[in-house]
């Protein structure tokens, strides 16, 4: 099958490589009618996530049609049509049992690296290195699903790919940022970056009843698309950001912070960037955390800060001052999708919400290095790349 | 992995102590010359050539031999910091070597560094040997320790323990165990660089949903005693396992090190076995990915095949 394939930094290629075939029990084969490329893809592309190899199949984002299923299996046919989670979770394990299917005791077979790293394992991922798991991703004809039965979202025909398509990830990412910083009814909320998560971040503050929702980025296109959704938009290359937030709250600060940004982000001070940058390459830090001190410094007293961007080892000049003695509240977490998929998948349905307005691109799978470079450099407007088997 | 030293003197280990301090000093002056005079160094070694790879080679022996020099005279772990000078013995025979093949060497300065460098590793193998002798037996004894949280009742789990030739399908290094009815058990297991180990065991203590504890018996490739205990584990979270392993590696202390510097690092691979059993025990079947097609593995996991589809 053809498959899009990390081959070093700045650089994929698709390629041929072999079919994939059941390995457990509870595996199914699915063939793949739509997959997207994430912006945490991204981080892989940069050279910024460790343990990655040549050859690796990326993408965490698919779904399709199930054409083969494992003789553990219950619950699933051939011919299902399904959304696949990024997280790969048994359902059985105690993190599962209690809904935390990001942080799974039993999909990882590389956890003994992870531990090293992180301390503790979390959840392998699909196509997202071998820490995580060393399973292929879905920018390919078919994928390996595994505990599909548990994993795999069944979806009718009703709805369109495009509409369901992100219920893999970015919609349930943006909603975890949400409802992990408890947004609710009169809260005013920052989200910094308005990528296609922190689209989803700003849509599902307003699902939950949020007041005002504040945008954070520089790139044009992305500050008008967060309008489109209703929410107010910060140029961090043109303002102060801590300043604006704190005026346009009447000098509280937003109650809820969310960083759908993560470990590569920018500064509008050249001079504060490049100290980053060169710690990052230096690898005496491995994030930019500018976002994140950022928004522990701009949140109002006794507020929580959400972190939904990707991290991936050590951070320095926390500032911890701040967060302690202002009584915030941090929560952090690749997204526990199986907890959200089924709500999120009625708010579709019942027409709250069309995941498909993020789209900007549409190329087949052969373009992937195009798609690629184009979301990298933003280029055409790009916010959200969709390739097609 | 960590050596059990006793604190009981002998006169052998007296003399191991003043041998060290005196290879402590030696390591110091080695590096303080290395340091300074790179290509002197070289050439009394036998090296002939000179440029930026001899010198830039050399120093950093010397930075190493510092290093080791400081960890032996700090008097703080110096049976550890014995055996890497054992390690970078071979190693400065192995850059010897290689550099004399490359850039030319003086036949008989070389065989005259070659004869020093043997004789150094035997004193630092003796003094390391002293150092981490346990008591009077001389044993080296390596010891691990991992523990799992199952999803399990304490029954369930014990039980599935208890039957001891279920431990191959978890545990990567048993090839096989079988019991007789007598209640002696034989254990085969893959032993340095896939050769085959065997030994003999008896159960020493069986206390149902407690505990298990087994030795070996008779004349084992590998001695060993182990202990695997289950308790309930807080708010109703299954069953907590902890096993403890001790045993004499083939090849004695020595044998440890390299086994370690090829990724078998007991205490990991303790963890990978008894993830394995968890695994076994919550969902049928030992989970695999393309990039770790067998499972978890320590080995494996730092020889990763490329995440793609197994042909």
């Amino acid at each position: 099958m053809r498959a899009n394939c990390w081959t070093g930094k700045r650089s994929v290629e698709v390629r041929e490589v072999p079919d994939p075939t059941i390995l457990n029990r509870r595996d199914a084969i699915v063939k793949i009618t739509s997959t997207a490329i994430c912006g945490s893809d991204l981080h892989l592309y940069n050279g910024f996530i460790p343990t990655m190899r040549e050859g690796d199949v990326l993408g965490h984002e698919f779904m399709g049609e199930v054409v083969e299923i494992g003789p553990g299996v219950d619950g699933l046919s051939v011919g299902d049509r399904v959304v696949v989670p990024f997280p790969i979770a048994c359902g059985v394990c105690g993190a599962c049992e209690r809904g935390m299917t990001a942080l799974c005791e039993n999909s990882n077979p590389n956890a003994g690296i992870a531990e090293k790293l992180l301390g503790h394992s979390p959840a392998a991922l699909f196509g997202y290195s071998h820490m995580l798991g060393g399973y292929p991703g879905g920018q390919a004809e078919y994928a390996r699903v595994p505990f599909a039965d548990f994993g795999a979202l069944k979806v009718e025909s009703d709805l369109s790919d495009e509409k369901v398509l992100f219920l893999s990830d970015i919609f349930p990412t943006g909603y975890m940022g949400a409802d992990m910083a408890e947004v609710g009814p009169g809260d005013v909320v920052a989200v910094w970056g308005a990528g296609p998560v922190g689209q989803f971040a700003i849509a599902s503050c307003f699902l939950r009843g949020a007041e005002r929702v504040i945008a954070i980025d520089r790139i044009d296109h992305r500050l008008r698309l967060a309008q489109e959704t209703g929410a107010e938009t910060l140029d961090f290359e043109q303002v102060s950001v801590p300043e604006a937030l704190a005026e346009m709250t009447g000098g509280r600060g937003p109650d809820k912070c969310i960083d759908a940004v993560g470990m590569e982000a920018h500064h509008a001070n050249h001079a504060l960037h490049a100290y980053d940058r060169a710690k990052q390459a230096a690898m005496l830090e491995t994030e930019r955390p500018h976002v994140l001190r950022e928004a522990v410094m701009s949140c109002a007293n006794g507020g929580i800060v959400s972190v939904i961007g990707v991290y991936g080892g050590f951070t320095d000049k926390f500032p911890m001052g701040s967060f302690m003695n202002r009584y915030l509240t941090m929560r952090a977490g690749q997204c526990h999708v199986h907890r959200y998929m089924p709500t999120l998948l009625d708010h579709v349905r019942n027409g709250d919400i069309d995941p498909s307005f993020v789209i900007t691109h549409r190329m087949p799978l052969d373009d992937a290095p195009k798609g690629y470079r184009t979301f990298l450099e933003k280029a055409d407007d790009c916010e959200k790349v969709v390739l097609t088997p | 992995m960590r050596a059990v030293l006793s604190s009981g003197r002998t006169t052998g280990r007296e003399t191991a102590e003043e041998l060290a301090r005196g290879l402590g000093m030696f390591s110091l002056a080695l590096g303080s010359a290395q340091l300074a005079a790179p290509v002197a160094v070289a050439r009394l070694a036998g090296v002939r050539a000179d440029g930026p790879t001899v010198r830039g080679v050399t120093s950093l022996c010397g930075v190493r031999e510092l290093v080791q020099g400081a960890g032996i005279l700090s008097g703080r772990g110096t049976a550890g910091w014995l055996w890497s000078r054992v390690a970078g013995d071979v190693l400065d025979v192995a850059t010897l070597a290689v550099g004399a093949a490359r850039r030319g060497a003086a036949p008989a300065r070389l065989g005259l560094s070659l004869a020093a460098l043997a004789g150094v590793t035997v004193a630092d193998v003796v003094a390391a040997r002293g150092l981490s002798r346990r008591g009077d037996d001389g044993a080296d004894e390596c010891r691990a320790v991992a523990a799992v949280t199952v999803n399990r009742s304490r029954a369930e789990t014990y039980r599935h323990w208890s039957d001891l030739e279920h431990l191959p399908e978890f545990m990567a290094h048993l090839r096989s165990v079988r019991v007789e009815a007598s209640g002696r058990s034989h254990w085969e297991a893959v032993g340095p660089a896939g050769s085959t180990v065997r030994w003999d065991a008896e159960i020493v203590e069986d206390r149902e949903d407690e505990v298990i504890s087994w030795r070996s018996v008779g004349d084992a490739d590998v001695e060993n005693t182990g202990s695997v205990r289950f308790r309930d584990a807080a708010g109703g979270r299954g069953t907590e396992v902890v096993v403890e392993l001790r045993y004499r590696p083939p090849g004695g202390r020595a044998g440890a090190v390299a086994a370690k510097l090829l990724g078998e690092e007991p205490n990991q691979q303790l963890r990978d076995d008894l993830r394995r059993f968890k695994q076994v025990l919550e969902i049928g079947e030992v989970v695999r990915s393309e990039g770790s097609p067998t499972g978890q593995s320590t080995r494996q996991q730092l020889a990763q095949r490329p995440a793609q589809p197994v042909a």
